[in-house]
């Protein structure tokens, strides 16, 4: 008890301590502040100057871009590929982290180099492969001309580009999780009579499910705003293959800056969607999603 | 300490019968490793056994064949007879409670508990109203009544022992098997629990396999010990054989304290360090041997007539006697033995040693000791 009043009484006389792993005030402030500076300039400007560009000649002219034809077509082909494309990268996801996971075969280092190539390779270049492979002077053009399918130039090609560059998203998340899981308690499920399947539904995805809807939100971000693979195999046939980041550019080099500025709003409005979910994810169901350094 | 009533266990288990386990040469190799090296056992109908032995001796990889999470690469498994081997996990009724239990964290203890029965079929799905009294039937078996709504991680490890427990026994398995029960519990949760799985194992009469690592457990507990080295059996039988006729150096190493003392067999005469040790060799070819015995079983003996000789290197006074640290003569390690008070020590003297039972394995051609002889 004595002790304490001596402790207290020696802070009362103001006495003032400081950490010893504490830097000093002026060296705190000064970092804060760059780092804020920096961050307003780069990131929080260029954002609020898409909204600012948006609305310059007030609402009217903004809701009239989205009465173009055009726009709604793009609009309409970026949500039809992303919903092509997700579910897809989503079967592949799981597919690909529960057998890397849960089993050891041969080929499972280069399977998961293989999952880690879309992010290596530059989006332009994954887009000009497909079209050496399925454009009119490709490896299978000829023959598929001949048959009357047409890939790249059309949303198939465009379907296929998204899919390549946003494939790792999904299992890139779901793998660190998988593995740190193990497969105890599928085994334990098993042994309490469940099928392979039922376990799945019943035990795996709901261990997963944060990090799967983590992994889809980015996927799906990717998906919605990529450019450089799309723009090489879509052709930019307006009203047809343009996607919203492929109008966006087109717009824009016709200084339609207010229908540019417009679209591109929508992608900014998904992209701050998509960021508040990862931050309430991360902070609600850390642990969930935990067993890796963030990668994103 | 947590059995509490039987009748809840009779209304659980009914007067099932345990249910034989044959295991046939069974081997698995992992990659180049050999998990398992022809391993064959016969376990009786409600019989409680222990897989004993150190880590990578394939206890666990041998409990996991019998569950079917491993399928052996070759030999068989019998349940009741029945060839058991190719089928699949779901369909063999085992009970199995995993190391550090496996409960799904995501579910309450009730669901927990409700989860095989759950997953049943249609066809063979008990009512919902009959699960939910299982259920509360095993909370109260486990003596965890009014923690159903409970999540695994609000639990404490004993209890979460005892979900993983009434998990087990929710299909009414035809055996219960066990991986380390209580590796991960402190001493003294352990001790309790221990009783109780006894108490569990008498009161279902099921065929339970526990595998443990800690040689008193498994002495303390099973009805049976099969002592697992390199996925070998180095010795299958009771407690007391196991201590009384240890079957290999292993064994008497590995089950409780041993002393090795390298020793030349020549003509029927043991010598260790220039001194004749009285064992038997009958039957026992010449050349390099170990002598092992128990701290136990020497003694301080009159002067002139011991096998051994040693120094005394401290003496301290116990209730009933002295306790010795003897160095002995030509041996790295110290004993501790207790000796009655009349035996005359001083520290740093020498005192003459006598054994009362030892055990000796003679060399074989690559320089392995196999073959026991049954000592003195």
């Amino acid at each position: 008890m004595s002790e304490i009043a001596v402790t207290s009484s020696g802070r009362s006389r103001g006495v003032k301590f400081r950490p010893v792993t504490q830097d000093s005030s002026f060296a705190r402030y000064t970092l804060i502040a760059t780092a804020v500076l920096f961050l307003a300039l780069f990131l929080f400007a260029p954002l609020a100057i898409v909204f600012v560009e948006a609305f310059s000649k007030g609402i009217g002219p903004f809701l009239t871009a989205f009465g173009d034809p055009d726009a709604r077509a793009a609009i309409r082909l970026t949500l039809l590929v992303a919903a092509i494309s997700v579910p897809a990268n989503l079967v592949f996801g799981l597919a690909a982290s529960w057998s890397i996971a849960k089993f050891s075969f041969p080929g499972k280092s280069v399977l998961i180099t293989l999952i880690d190539l879309p992010f290596s390779v530059s989006p332009v270049v994954a887009g000009l492969v497909y079209v050496l492979v399925f454009g009119g002077q490709g490896l299978f053009g000829p023959w598929l001309a001949a048959h009357g399918v047409q890939i790249i130039f059309a949303v198939p090609g465009i379907v296929l580009a998204t899919i390549f560059v946003t494939f790792p998203f999904v299992a890139r998340e779901l793998i660190p999780l998988m593995e740190e899981q193990g497969k105890i308690e599928e085994e334990a499920a098993l042994t309490l009579g469940a099928s392979g399947f039922k376990t799945f539904l019943t035990v795996t995805l709901p261990n997963i499910k944060w990090g799967l809807l983590y992994g889809v939100l980015l996927c799906n971000a990717r998906a919605m705003g990529e450019f450089g693979a799309v723009s090489v195999v879509s052709g930019h046939i307006r009203g047809l293959t343009n996607t919203i980041p492929l109008q966006v550019e087109i717009l824009y080099n016709e200084y339609n800056n207010v229908a540019a500025f417009a679209l591109a709003v929508l992608l900014a409005g998904l992209a701050l969607v998509t960021l508040g979910l990862k931050t309430f994810l991360e902070w609600r169901h850390a642990d969930a999603l935990s067993g890796r350094a963030r990668r994103h | 300490m947590l059995t509490r009533s039987p009748d809840a266990l009779a209304a659980t288990e009914g007067s099932k019968r345990g249910t034989s386990i044959r295991i046939e040469g069974v081997e698995q190799d992992f990659g180049a490793f050999p998990a398992l090296r022809d391993v064959s056992l016969d376990i009786q109908p409600g019989e409680l056994v222990a897989l004993l032995g150190p880590s990578g001796s394939g206890k666990t990889t041998l409990l996991r064949v019998i569950a079917g999470l491993n399928s052996p690469d070759r030999g068989r498994i019998l349940f009741d007879g029945e060839n058991a081997t190719n089928l699949p996990v779901q369909d063999r009724h085992v009970g199995m409670v995993f190391q550090n239990y496996a409960l799904f964290k995501h579910m309450t203890v009730a669901d927990n508990i409700a989860y095989g029965l759950r997953v049943r079929p249609r066809r063979t799905r008990p009512p919902r109203a009959a699960i939910k009294a299982r259920v509360m039937e095993l909370l109260q078996f486990v003596q965890l009544d009014g923690l159903g709504g409970r999540y695994p991680a609000q639990l404490s490890g004993g209890q979460r022992q005892r979900v993983a427990l009434a998990r087990a026994l929710a299909i009414e398995p035809r055996v219960l098997l066990l991986d380390e029960p209580f590796g991960a519990l402190d001493a003294r949760v352990r001790k309790d629990l221990r009783r109780w799985l006894r108490d569990i194992h008498k009161q279902t009469g099921l065929t339970t396999v526990f595998v443990t690592h800690d040689q008193d457990e498994a002495m303390e507990l099973a009805d049976r010990v099969v002592v697992l080295n390199e996925g070998r059996i180095e010795q299958i039988g009771t407690p007391e054989e196991l201590y009384d006729r240890p079957a290999s150096p292993f064994v008497i190493s590995f089950v409780g304290e041993a002393v090795a003392l390298p020793v030349t067999i020549s003509d029927g005469h043991v010598t260790f360090g220039g001194r004749e040790l009285h064992i038997d060799t009958h039957g026992l070819r010449s050349g390099p041997a170990r002598v092992f015995f128990r701290p136990a079983d020497i003694a301080v003996t009159a002067e002139g007539s011991g096998d051994l000789e040693g120094r005394v290197e401290s003496l301290r006074r116990t209730p009933a006697g002295v306790r010795a640290t003897i160095a002995i003569d030509g041996y790295d390690q110290t004993l501790e033995i207790d000796s009655p008070l009349d035996r005359s020590a001083s520290l740093g003297g020498r005192v003459p040693l006598s054994l009362a039972k030892a055990r000796i394995f003679p060399a074989d051609e690559n320089g392995d000791y196999v073959n026991a002889g049954d000592g003195i």
